[in-house]
């Protein structure tokens, strides 16, 4: 599937007007979710974290740090990316399974046009371009979401939150946590896409299609990320 | 001239084409007629290459479109048309859009030449005017009509249909039926359409061929099915009250 997918499209100009619809499609339309979702979990994190903090060894700025390590290394990359697997996932598999069972995929193929290529291709592209975009605004969100959680429960100051956002900042989390949005994009699109592609039957069997994509892009995203934290993070 | 020989096909072990064999004509309209369950869509998609037959040659025009590789079927399938049970329509795009798309997917032309040419086929099937709308807010009919339009666009050399009446009314049934019989002859095509509609079969089929239990039982026009002797043809045929008290009306004159 993965060959045919990634073949030359027939038309380029249609391969980027497309691309530009899927970003659209499941890239912007998903802010708001991933606004609203990292914006709850930064302040949560932060309000943990401070209310888990009774020895006196530890510094101040250890809320601020955990919230920037936490969210940068975990929080953003893959629970925001099960998130769209549940959102992105379900969308793809119901889009394509109900081309399949109203023949318009097949109308496609008469036509002599590469249907998985026309298809699949676009949202591929659109998810590797646009999820790493999602995650970066996520992180930023998140930790916004700590300091105004900590700043309206007067927990800490502002100084000393980004104080502990900008100790032992390491970049190379940073690559660490976009490699994984970028494995988990590709495996949420083109797992939703085999399931909706491949469907047989009616709407119920869209409906099957798009649980088991859901489910299976998000078993594969916890196995990548224990691998990928294995290789990045621990060789 | 579409020409099938010996064509099987089985799914899952269970044979639903038997070594096939037939010739459908240019420049008219040939039908595949069967009870619902014996092999016509089936026989029709191994046609066009939505399925591979386990068994057989399919020639378009002396073109042995089964050895083909996947670029060249692209090229024989772009002088394809085919209208869909369901017509199939892109629900995304609008009709217009709808008809475009082979266009603006597989040729040069300019964009006047591209609108000229998706307005010429909406005014052959009756639908100027209705450019701008989605399939959705369309009728059966017209989504019917919208299919026809967008599997002329390319004009085809092949033109398939899949049950072109499901789910319409008489009237309608008949103005889509001629549509197709005068676009075949219109513009010399070989048509292949699928239908259990013995209107159908009565009003536009110039060849017919009978396919029962995945066999080709009968071929023959519209005037010899009346009396063609077959028995399996003749239950078919005469399958309601109505057409049997004709047909024994016909046998006491």
């Amino acid at each position: 599937m993965l060959g045919v997918v990634f073949s030359r499209p027939n038309r380029f100009k249609f391969f980027w007007n497309q691309s530009l619809l899927e970003i659209e499609h499941i890239g912007i339309n998903s802010l708001p979710i991933v606004a609203l979702m990292s914006t709850f979990m930064g302040a949560v994190i932060a309000l943990q974290t401070a209310s888990s903090m009774e020895s006196p060894l530890l510094p101040d700025y250890t809320v601020g740090f955990i919230t920037q390590s936490s969210t940068i290394l975990e929080f953003s990359p893959t629970i925001i990316s099960l998130i769209l697997a549940g959102k992105v996932g379900s969308n793809v598999a119901s889009e394509i399974g109900t081309m399949r069972i109203t023949e318009q995929i097949d109308a496609l193929e008469i036509m002599g046009v590469n249907s998985l290529n026309f298809l699949v291709l676009p949202k591929v592209v659109a998810a590797l371009v646009f999820f790493p975009v999602l995650v970066v605004f996520s992180m930023s969100l998140s930790m916004l979401g700590g300091w105004l959680a900590l700043l309206v429960s007067d927990l800490t100051t502002t100084e000393i939150y980004i104080l502990g956002i900008r100790s032992f900042f390491n970049p190379f989390h940073i690559t660490y946590a976009l490699t994984k949005t970028l494995v988990f994009g590709f495996l949420i699109v083109s797992i939703a896409s085999f399931y909706g592609y491949y469907v047989k039957g009616g709407s119920l069997d869209v409906g099957r299609a798009s649980t088991q994509a859901v489910v299976s892009s998000s078993i594969a995203i916890l196995i990548a990320n224990f691998i990928l934290t294995q290789i990045m993070l621990l060789s | 001239m579409i020409e099938v020989r010996q064509l099987s096909k089985s799914f899952n072990g269970q044979q639903i084409l038997f070594d096939i064999d037939h010739q459908f004509e240019k420049g008219k309209v040939n039908l595949i007629i069967g009870q619902s369950g014996q092999g016509k869509s089936v026989l029709a998609k191994c046609m066009v290459g939505l399925y591979e037959p386990d068994g057989g040659q399919i020639y378009f025009d002396d073109r042995n479109f089964t050895n083909m590789d996947r670029h060249e079927r692209s090229l024989i399938r772009q002088e394809i048309g085919m209208l869909f049970q369901g017509a199939a329509l892109f629900d995304s795009m609008t009709v217009e859009q709808n008809v475009m798309f082979p266009l603006q997917m597989f040729t040069q032309m300019t964009k006047a030449e591209i609108q000229k040419r998706t307005d010429y086929c909406l005014e052959r099937v009756n639908l100027e005017g209705s450019n701008l709308l989605m399939p959705s807010q369309c009728s059966g009919g017209m989504q019917k009509r919208v299919g026809i339009a967008r599997a002329i666009a390319m004009r085809p050399r092949y033109l398939f249909c899949d049950e072109p009446n499901s789910g319409l009314d008489p009237k309608t049934s008949i103005v889509i039926d001629n549509l197709i019989q005068d676009i075949t002859r219109e513009f010399e095509i070989t048509t292949v359409v699928i239908t259990h509609d013995m209107n159908s079969v009565m009003e536009i089929g110039d060849q017919i061929v009978f396919i029962h239990e995945g066999k080709k039982c009968w071929s023959g026009d519209r005037h010899s099915i009346i009396d063609s002797g077959n028995e399996e043809i003749e239950n078919f045929v005469y399958a309601s009250s109505f057409m049997k008290e004709i047909r024994s009306k016909l046998q006491k004159k």
